[in-house]
């Protein structure tokens, strides 16, 4: 086992949170079977809308492309399994924003069919750079540690970036979480080869593969990949299990000591970060030809009567996986996709799971306790804050509604991680008002655009009629010098002609 | 199935205002204990009346604001505000002052600004320093400490309960028979007296550092008060700003001439020094909020102490030292903001 290293940047502030992980952890990956029904939103990644290249009835395959990207950011989505295209139909969906989202419904036949694939491409390396970047572009291959951004466009953009260090993020930080970890202690050296895979494709030398100390199974099953590798460019890192330091500019801070500026990106000091769930998937599509079609996700809560970690097909439903599991414990009150600390409360389990599932979590109404109470300043929120912000400042501001000054105080760079509301003793839900406010600021924003954009359209109509009419003056000027010039007789003339009727009018 | 929803994140806090509330009052108890040991029963008796009018004021403003007064009782927060004004206020005190103060903390300072959390100056202090004004005579009517062998009437249980009641003393008694000077006092007269510190030390009433018995309660408030650092109900910012704002002064004059400067140790351990470090300094609301600014914030309150102290014609300052610096919070909040992570550190505090 190649031993981890620790010499770390720091972070400012975050929490110990009490893991819950060990119950979802103590059995291996288990696999859902494959559904009657699979729900395939065309929308799974940041960006435009995949269009479906498929219509109602048509037979599909497993790992057919279904849906392909349009427009500038995109990736497709393909058959999880074989069936038919009974529906495309707006469908309840966990996205951040919206409910209900346009989704590709496929009957499953159940035979599991796979679509021919003729092309093996196992040496990536004979393959240039930018080849192995279209290459991931058509695997439909997301980020998956929640953000979903297109992992070929994430790496084209990089490429236009001076790129120093690859980063595999193994850091699983939100309590109940453990779909990596697991991934990381069964699929090792499926990570590292898509680590290798990765710096190929950007033309990279280094890669950190930063890991969570509460992992110390994935720890050392790494560690024996990397050993039994012998690739030294990869070299592993323990970093402290402090929430949220899984964030990717926290990992960066962590890893690098470098904070990635104010509305900028990882790439801007140098870092490219990739999930080790996107690595391993990097590896199946690119050395096995498999598509992204299903995720290891984490079902857990005291919701849950048998918390794990299973593996399903992407489209499976909520209610479909927790099924599998062993169903809801008596009580179940909410249900939460994601983590416990910025996932989203969903309405109902008919939602499918999609790329960025990383966890189902369903709590109980007792989690929470205490009524809301007046801000007594005390600064908790500011000390745990990793961005440094100064939460009940930021408070007081959006009950003012004081938009200046929640610009100035930092209100855009907040993460939303959660980390005030954990510790305000005044139980202020500090993150779901900072996540209105700032709502609010980009409206404003953008009907600010707006209005400068219908201003400056305004002001260059006013400007090319200024033109116009200097244009004419100047003409007429003209004319008179040239007519002078002329003599009387000649202005005489120009007047006998502006006299006679046009007869073109 | 079908499932409520509510916003991230799905946990709440485990700390609450209210058991805060009632931590810092549990911090103040060895310190009661030793000002009743020390002092008498009045301080009982000024406890139960300023909380009686603390927690009637904050009732009746709940009502006339028009908003649920169980909400404001269930706090503790008025409580806390009158132990503060029980521990500023002689344990000689009639009831009408200790309400005075009680319902000005409550009801003006504190209601009138918007209730808990908006409140601009520090409740307590806005009320002791508005009886201070107003009766000055009640409270100069420090009793000597039950300690050693100071030449002392002692008052009863019922005759201290007569003077609460009443603001009378038995009849055989006079206001010179059981009342003393301050240590504070003492040594502001004997200075301007033209004394030096080692005579006006030689007196009686003054203990180890400061004045004997008070130097007793200190002990224990500063115990109450290190209990709060460690169980991260306060930080440590705020007393470590006043007691470098009041030492850094009182060593530099103490060393250039300790004939007519008292010692640092003096002015740590005598008036509300320690109380005012942990205890009033410490209320998060009318405090400067972020690390910086809570050092500048107790800082300015340390020097303010000591120069109303040595120049002002005041014999303690804490409660003006406090008030003054709550004007100065939004100046401090304003200047002393952190470095938010990502921003240019040089355009940062512009």
């Amino acid at each position: 086992m190649t031993a981890p290293t620790y010499d770390l940047g720091k972070l400012h502030g975050g929490l110990r949170l009490p893991g819950h992980k060990a119950i979802s952890t103590t059995a291996p990956i288990r696999d859902v079977p494959i559904p009657s029904q699979l729900v395939l939103p065309i929308t799974q990644h940041v960006g435009d809308p995949a269009q479906p290249v498929v219509g109602m009835g048509d037979r599909v395959l497993k790992g057919q492309v279904i849906a392909e990207p349009d427009g500038t950011l995109g990736a497709p989505v393909h058959a999880s399994s074989s069936g038919k295209v009974i529906a495309i139909e707006p469908w309840p969906v966990s996205r951040r924003y919206g409910d209900k989202a346009p989704c590709i419904i496929i009957e499953c036949d159940g035979e599991d069919r796979a679509i021919e694939n003729d092309s093996r491409w196992e040496d990536f390396l004979s393959l240039q750079p930018a080849d192995l970047l279209l290459r991931i572009l058509d695997g439909g291959i997301v980020g998956l540690g929640g953000a979903v951004f297109p992992t070929a466009q994430k790496l084209m953009q990089a490429r236009t970036c001076k790129i120093e260090t690859l980063i595999l993020n193994g850091v699983e930080c939100e309590p109940y979480i453990s779909c990596d970890d697991m991934l990381m202690r069964e699929r090792a050296a499926e990570i590292l080869s898509g680590a290798q895979i990765l710096m190929h494709a950007m033309q990279l030398n280094s890669c950190y593969i930063a890991v969570e100390s509460d992992k110390p199974e994935a720890l050392h099953s790494l560690g024996d990949a990397l050993a039994e590798l012998g690739d030294e460019r990869l070299v592993l890192k323990q970093v402290p299990t402090i929430y949220p330091s899984g964030g990717e500019d926290q990992l960066v801070q962590l890893v690098t000591n470098r904070e990635v500026p104010s509305g900028g990106l990882p790439t801007d000091v140098g870092c490219l970060v990739q999930n080790v769930g996107t690595a391993a998937a990097v590896h199946d599509w690119v050395i096995k030809h498999e598509p992204l079609i299903s995720r290891v996700t984490t079902v857990a809560g005291d919701g849950i009567a048998n918390p794990m970690n299973v593996r399903a097909r992407i489209g499976t439903t909520i209610a479909d996986v927790v099924k599998f599991t062993g169903g809801y414990a008596e009580q179940a009150d909410h249900l939460i996709i994601g983590g416990p600390m910025t996932g989203k409360s969903m309405s109902t389990d008919r939602v499918p799971l999609v790329k960025a599932t990383n966890s189902i979590l369903v709590v109980l109404k007792t989690s929470f306790q205490g009524r809301e109470l007046a801000c007594i300043r005390c600064g908790d929120c500011a000390s745990v804050c990793p961005i440094q912000l100064l939460p009940q400042q930021l408070f007081w501001y959006t009950c003012a509604d004081n938009e200046v000054k929640l610009r100035e105080f930092g209100l855009i760079d907040c993460i939303e991680c959660g980390c005030c509301d954990l510790v305000c003793p005044s139980h202020i839900p500090l993150t779901a008002n900072f996540k209105i406010a700032k709502g609010r600021i980009q409206e404003l924003a953008d009907e600010k655009g707006r209005a400068e954009r219908a201003r400056r359209r305004f002001e260059a109509r006013n400007d090319r009629l200024e033109q116009e009419r200097q244009d004419r003056e100047a003409e007429l000027a003209q004319q008179k010098e040239s007519a002078k010039r002329a003599g009387p007789a000649a202005i005489a003339e120009i007047l006998k002609r502006k006299q006679k009727p046009r007869e073109d009018d | 199935m079908e499932f409520a929803r509510r916003p991230s994140p799905y946990w709440s806090a485990r700390v609450a205002v209210p058991s805060l509330m009632l931590q810092v009052l549990a911090a103040l108890v060895p310190a009661a204990i030793a000002h009743v040991w020390f002092f008498g029963p009045g301080f009982i008796f000024n406890l139960l009346v300023a909380s009686i009018f603390a927690v009637g004021g904050e009732w009746l403003m709940m009502v006339l604001r028009k908003r649920p007064p169980e909400a404001a009782l269930t706090d503790y927060t008025a409580l806390v505000t009158a132990a503060l004004l029980a521990f500023a206020v002689p344990s000689l005190t009639p009831w009408w002052v200790t309400a005075t103060g009680a319902l000005f903390a409550i009801v003006v300072a504190k209601h009138l600004y918007g209730g808990m959390g908006f409140n601009i100056f520090n409740p307590a202090m806005a009320g002791y320093v508005v009886i201070l004004i107003a009766f000055p005579m009640h409270l100069n009517l420090w009793i000597a400490p039950r300690i050693g062998d100071i030449d002392y009437q002692y008052l009863t249980v019922l005759q201290t309960l007569k003077y609460t009641l009443t603001g009378s003393l038995p009849d055989v008694l006079g206001f010179d028979a059981v009342s003393r000077a301050t240590p504070l006092d003492v040594m502001k007269s004997g200075l301007n007296g033209m004394r030096t510190v080692n005579e006006i030390r030689a007196n009686p009433i003054m203990g180890d550092f400061g004045g004997r018995g008070w130097e007793w309660i200190g002990n224990f408030l500063a115990i109450g008060g290190f209990w709060l650092l460690v169980k991260k109900i306060i930080r440590w910012h705020i007393p470590v700003g006043v007691g470098v704002g009041l030492l850094l002064p009182a060593t530099i004059m103490y060393l250039v001439d300790p004939g007519s400067n008292p010692s640092p140790g003096f002015h740590l351990f005598s008036g509300a020094t320690i109380l005012c470090a942990f205890f009033i300094a410490t209320d998060p609301v009318s405090a400067a909020t972020s690390p910086k600014g809570r050092l500048v914030f107790g800082f300015g309150i340390g020097i303010l102490i000591y120069c109303i102290r040595t120049w002002g014609s005041y014999a303690d300052g804490v409660a003006f030292a406090v008030l003054i610096m709550n004007m100065a919070v939004p100046a401090i909040d304003l200047v002393t903001r952190p470095h938010i992570v990502g921003h240019d550190r040089k355009s940062d505090n512009s």
